[in-house]
């Protein structure tokens, strides 16, 4: 389903990274560290109309030709990347939103672990089986 | 670059426009002609009608016109659209061709230059054989022609002229060359326009027309290629709407050709043309989401119509030229007025076609091989006849051949040979490059930093493969501290790598020493085995050895790059580098702390260094060196070691993960008492001075790119960390404490003041200052400085005057802060008082400072210092006034006054209320009378050392009187009132405050007439009481008074009761009357009524105050009483 789900700290440095192996890992770091670049225009443009309810969803970032990248940014500005390839056209709109939804809760889990430092990379099995349940999916 | 077979033709990328021919002008020689020639041409801005012109001789030979096929029947097409078609359309064949001609309505010889214009047109007609192609004359006439109807004979002969060259009526014009040409002439171009318009009309309707004869199986070529004219036509009648609907349906029949291998390089070559032409007029039409669909469309259909494997790379070339052509379509639109946005830009078409560019260099290295051995075959297949292709699109070996299979096996794998031949000598670097480049210059403009720095490292990566590794460090080392300030460690490894492979190929030492640093360390995400390598490497380059080439280089470069090495090694100098780490993430980490935020100075300052190494294998340093701010101490702060015991070998050399510390002390030197000292920077040196040696610099107290985040990571960390083994710390637990303050010596020396607060204004104010001091050893040079603490607000310094002696206290010229009173040495134990006086002239708090400075030697560490020391005590004391005084005026009788008559005694009485919390002791007070009071005794002061204590009152009254004044009523100054006091504890040499008070103001007033009353001071019931009034005139003037007496029931009275009389100036009248009381007790007096006539205004009522109004009458007595009392 996803080819890359990436979760990117406040400070825009990466927390977490995964990729289908098959592929280069080096181009999808690539493709979402450029991708910050639309989630920053869409945060700070949002910030200016209404900063209380704000959608967490920020849509597609920016079609490439091989894939999509969706943005999705907390309150606390953490944000998830997940990248789709654009072959895949079976997947709506409202999936994704799901898929970040799911990915959101498990961050809150991870940020919930007394032993987890926030701002460090994340080293969780429950994070990692729940990355790969979306990464596999119908894959 | 010079044009490729991918380039778009420059015909297709045009803006058509109607094609008009201009004949019979000589724009070489005459004048007229060329200015004629300017007109047209110069200044063709956007209002005037699209039209291209050309200059042609008379007798130009037009392209011919093919035979007219009658039927299609038996026709098959050999390729969709010839390549001359368009460039015929646009610059050959005329809409319109037009003869100028010199010829006035009055010539003379009107027959013979009649015949020769029509002989001209003629010659243009036959030349156009077969074409639609209109004609018009235009004569170039010297006068200006008269309205239309008033020249018979113009109209006359316009006709015969029209009728021998053949032409309507609306294709003869005249150029008068006047004035007026420009103007003339865009009336001229207007009239031109709408012939080729006509032309272009018919034309589309001629294309159309062949639609009738066609049938879907063998002529579906021609159905793209009859839609596609059309669409051109009408582009030319500048009829966009219609040439985009054309276009659409050529496209849409373009796709729906049988594709095979051998044609499918013709259906993409078209496909892009008709997606070019429709996506360049949906920008014109201003609907850019229209092209932007339209491309997407086109990409999906083509994207996987990669056709002959063999020659993939042509599919990918094609892909790449297709993106960046619609990339500068989608820019020139937004030049001419377009908003692109972050999301919807020309960046990402170049990024895209840069990708499919790199793909092709990829296919081309797969596909094309490298042996020399496969030569261009002989005769060259890709050599046509006329040296040009005749259809777009097509193989040059077998033109218009149409069928699925190729004619001929062994020429099409020689084409293909010689394809890949070709594709080998591009230069795809440079093609890749100058996509990214633009791309970089886009996402700049559309906030994208990221996307800009994602595309110079892959510039950078690209000039790597071009081998122009300067360039590509140069980009490379650009975008780094990006990637290294957002911390994308992947990203960051990556591009060190290219990068230390690039700095290895070029021999640069300094960069390679730097980016191996860096990968070595703990930002890089190399494996264990990778970093072990690159160490090695690094200590080679240290020992001044030459490193071995790093995995994946090319061969030959390498090789070169070895041999670069050698030239280094042997070079001798230049073989110490000094690394600024700050901004990098070197593997060897840096903290230097000072143990406090300050230090006495006769304490030794001490300095710890942590060192941590992040490499996989132990790594030794030579040097380790502090530079602090004071560049005296650097000496104290140096770890070397050329010593080889085995202790400092150990000493020196870091062990991966385990934290070293260096510690260092020294002695402040006592200048720099009161400053801070800083640690400016720390130098570490790797390798030696006989290899190559290498200084890492951290600014300030070390720390790297990274650390600072650590830092917080570690703060916010709920690890405690267990109690490690003595000597070893815990590396995140060390901050960073780069400065420290250089304090003096606690100073012990006690200092006492004794004094009463508060302070009375004005009065001398004494302080004792205690000076003790508790020193083991004797102090020297004891110096005191007292009164106002400076920085208190600057009115205060005014106000206050502080001096060592009372007696001096007499003018205002002291100091409120008297500095540096030698006091001298002290011997352990000893005292020193010293008596401070203070004047404070306004009331208020005030801040005095005693601060006390000496000098002692101690010693710190076998070092003798003399220490200077201080010990500041400070008071807040409060000035209140001492006591107030207040003042009035009241008349004999003892009533307020509120004005006072010439000559009329009155009294003065001052109450002095004492507000000091201490008695005060008045010593006297004096009365200092201006010159328009006069005192009527001689006043001696009551007060006299009279001692107040608090809340008490001391009075005094004095008898007054105003002398005569010149105008009638006037305010005059009274004098002041000075009272002398001191404190009553102060002593003997304290001096006496002189408090001067303003006495106010008083209205005087002169009155006319004066009257006193003259009598006893009681009178006895039934006893005669003799009243004499004295009446006095003041004035200049002679003064009738009326005087009455009232009746009274307490008296009975002789004398005169109502009379009127007159009084000379300056002279008093006595009246006498004789009371008899009637009754005892308080009675009020028969009232006595003066009426001057003269002054009406003056009542009675001001007079009777200066009378008395009442009486003591004592009671009949008895005799024997009265001896009784005098007895008693």
């Amino acid at each position: 389903m996803a080819v890359c789900i990436a979760v990117i700290a406040k400070e825009n440095y990466p927390l977490y990274i995964r990729s289908v192996p098959t592929e280069n890992e080096l181009k999808f770091h690539y493709t979402v560290h450029t991708s910050l670049d639309v989630v920053e225009e869409k945060i700070s443009a949002v910030g200016k109309a209404l900063v209380d309810q704000r959608e967490l969803y920020l849509g597609l970032l920016y079609p490439t030709e091989d894939y999509k990248v969706y943005g999705y940014v907390t309150n606390s500005k953490v944000k998830f990347v997940i990248v789709v390839d654009s072959s895949n056209t079976s997947l709506r709109d409202n999936e994704i939103r799901s898929m970040f939804r799911k990915l959101h809760n498990s961050f809150t889990d991870v940020m919930c672990n007394p032993f987890y430092n926030p701002g460090d990379p994340i080293q969780s099995k429950a994070f990692d089986s729940m990355v790969s349940a979306m990464m596999v999916q119908a894959c | 670059m010079s044009p490729t077979q991918w380039d778009l033709p420059p015909e297709l990328c045009c803006r058509p426009m109607a094609f008009v021919a201009l004949t019979g002008l000589d724009v070489v020689y005459n004048a007229i002609h060329r200015a004629i020639w300017d007109a047209f041409c110069a200044n063709r801005r956007a209002d005037r009608v699209p039209i291209s012109f050309k200059v042609l001789p008379g007798d130009h030979e037009y392209p011919k016109c093919r035979t007219k096929r009658t039927s299609y029947e038996w026709y098959i097409p050999k390729g969709i659209l010839k390549t001359g078609w368009m460039n015929k359309h646009l610059n050959l064949v005329p809409a319109l061709v037009v003869l100028f001609y010199e010829l006035d309505w009055d010539e003379a010889q009107w027959k013979e230059k009649q015949s020769e214009c029509a002989t001209k047109v003629e010659i243009v007609r036959t030349s156009l054989q077969g074409r639609n192609t209109k004609v018009a004359v235009v004569l170039i006439q010297k006068k200006t022609p008269l309205p239309p109807g008033e020249d018979v004979v113009a109209s006359e002969r316009a006709a015969s002229l029209c009728n021998a060259c053949d032409l309507s009526g609306k294709s003869l014009f005249v150029l008068p060359h006047t004035d007026h040409l420009v103007g003339y002439i865009i009336r001229l171009e207007n009239a031109f326009y709408e012939h080729a318009q006509t032309y272009y009309y018919t034309e589309i309707r001629r294309v159309k027309s062949h639609k009738e004869f066609l049938n879907k199986t063998t002529h579906q070529l021609l159905f793209v290629r009859h839609q596609f004219k059309i669409a051109f036509f009408s582009e030319l009648k500048q009829d966009t709407q219609n040439a985009l609907k054309y276009y659409r349906t050529a496209y849409t029949l373009v796709h729906e050709l049988r594709a095979h291998e051998t044609n499918i390089l013709e259906i993409k070559t078209m496909a892009g043309f008709i997606n070019y032409k429709i996506c360049r007029l949906c920008f014109q039409h201003n609907t850019p989401l229209d092209a932007i669909a339209q491309f997407r469309k086109h990409i999906d259909l083509c994207k996987k119509k990669i056709g002959s494997a063999e020659l993939a790379f042509e599919h990918t070339a094609w892909m790449s030229k297709q993106f960046q052509s619609f990339g500068d379509l989608f820019d020139e639109a937004i030049k001419l007025g377009l908003t692109a946005i972050q999301t919807q830009n020309p960046g990402f078409y170049y990024q895209q076609g840069a990708y499919y560019a790199q793909e092709r260099k990829q296919q081309a290295v797969q596909l094309c091989g490298q042996e020399p051995s496969v030569g261009y075959p002989n005769p060259d297949p890709l050599e046509t006849p006329t040296g040009a292709l005749d259809f777009y699109g097509q193989r040059a070996w077998r033109q218009g051949h149409q069928s699925i299979d190729p004619p001929d096996p062994e020429k099409e794998k020689g084409g293909i040979r010689a394809l890949q031949v070709k594709e080998r000598e591009v230069l795809h670097s440079e093609l890749i490059i100058h996509l990214l480049s633009n791309a970089v210059a886009q996402f700049k403009k559309y906030k994208c930093p990221r996307m800009k720095s994602h595309l110079m490292v892959q510039m950078g990566e690209e000039y790597y493969h071009a081998k122009d590794y300067t360039k590509a460090l140069k980009l490379l080392d650009y975008v780094m501290c990006d990637y290294r300030t957002e911390r994308w460690w992947t990203l960051l490894t990556s591009i060190l790598s290219t990068a230390l492979k690039c700095s290895y190929l070029m021999a640069q030492v300094k960069d390679y020493i730097t980016y191996a640093l860096e990968l070595v360390g703990r930002a890089s995400t190399l494996r264990d085995e990778q970093k072990s390598r690159i160490e090695k490497n690094l200590i080679k380059v240290l020992m001044n050895e030459v490193p071995e080439a790093e995995p994946d280089c090319d061969a030959a470069a390498a090789k070169a790059a070895h041999g670069l090495w050698g030239d280094r090694v042997a070079l001798a100098g230049s073989n110490e580098f000094t690394i600024e780490v700050q901004d990098y993430v070197p593997f060897i980490q840096c903290k230097a702390k000072f143990l406090c935020p300050s230090f006495h100075v006769d304490n030794p300052v001490e300095l710890h260094v942590y060192l941590r190494a992040d490499c996989p294998h132990p790594v030794r340093f030579s040097k380790l060196c502090v530079s602090l701010s004071n560049q005296e101490y650097n000496q104290y702060c140096v770890v070397e070691g050329p010593c080889l015991e085995p202790s400092a070998q150990e000493n020196m050399c870091l062990v991966p993960g385990k934290t070293r510390k260096y510690a260092f002390k020294f002695v402040a030197r006592t200048e720099d008492v009161g400053k801070k000292v800083e640690i400016t920077g720390v130098d570490l040196m790797l390798g030696n001075e006989s290899g190559r040696c290498v200084f890492l610099n951290w600014r300030g107290g070390g720390g790297d790119a990274a650390s600072s985040h650590e830092a917080l990571q570690a703060t916010r960390s709920f690890k405690r960390r267990g109690r490690l083994p003595e000597k070893l710390v815990e590396w995140d637990m060390v901050s960073i404490q780069a400065s420290t303050m250089i304090i003096s010596r606690v100073p012990r020396m006690s200092v006492q003041l004794h004094h009463e607060p508060p302070a009375l204004n004005n009065e001398v104010y004494c302080m004792t200052v205690t000076v003790l001091s508790q020193e083991a050893t004797v102090v020297k040079d004891v110096k005191l400085t007292a009164g106002l603490k400076p920085g208190q607000d600057a009115n205060l310094t005014q106000a206050t005057h502080v001096t060592l002696s009372a007696s001096e206290m007499s003018d205002d010229s002291h100091p409120a802060l008297l500095p540096d009173i030698s006091v001298g040495d002290l011997q352990p134990g000893q005292k020193v008082e010293k008596p401070i006086y203070i004047r404070c002239v306004t009331t208020g708090s005030r801040i005095f400072l005693f601060h006390v400075s000496y000098a002692v030697n101690t010693t710190v560490e076998n070092k003798d210092l003399l220490c200077k020391c201080h010990k500041d005590e400070t008071a807040t004391i409060e000035t209140v006034i001492p006591f107030e005084v207040a003042v009035k005026f009241v008349s004999t009788k003892f009533e307020h006054l509120d004005r006072v008559y010439v000559d009329i005694p009155f009294l003065l009485m001052t109450d002095i209320l004492s507000a000091s919390p201490w008695p005060l002791h008045l010593v006297s007070s004096q009365l200092q009378l201006a010159s328009s009071m006069a005192t009527v005794d001689q006043p001696l002061s009551q007060v006299e050392q009279v001692i107040l204590e608090t809340g008490e009152c001391a009075s005094e009254c004095f008898c007054l009187r105003c002398p005569p004044i010149l105008n009638g009523t006037s305010s005059v100054a009274s004098g002041q009132y000075v009272i002398s006091w001191k404190r009553k504890s102060a002593c003997e040499n304290v001096p006496v405050v002189l408090t001067v008070v303003n006495l106010p103001h008083v209205l005087v007033e002169t009155i006319p007439l004066y009257v006193h009353a003259e009598l006893p001071s009681f009178g006895r019931v039934r006893e005669s009481l003799p009243v004499k009034y004295h009446i006095q005139n003041r004035t200049s003037l002679v003064q009738d008074v009326e005087m009455s007496v009232e009746p009274s029931d307490a008296f009975m009275f002789s004398g005169l009761k109502q009379v009127r009389l007159r009084i000379l100036p300056g002279t008093e009248q006595e009246m006498l009357y004789n009371f008899y009381p009637l009754m005892a007790g308080y009675q009020n007096l028969p009232s006595l009524n003066i009426n001057l006539l003269r002054f009406p205004g003056i009542n009675s009522q001001l007079l009777r105050r200066c009378l008395p109004s009442r009486i003591f009458v004592k009671p009949q007595g008895r005799q024997a009483d009265e001896t009784s009392i005098a007895a008693a």
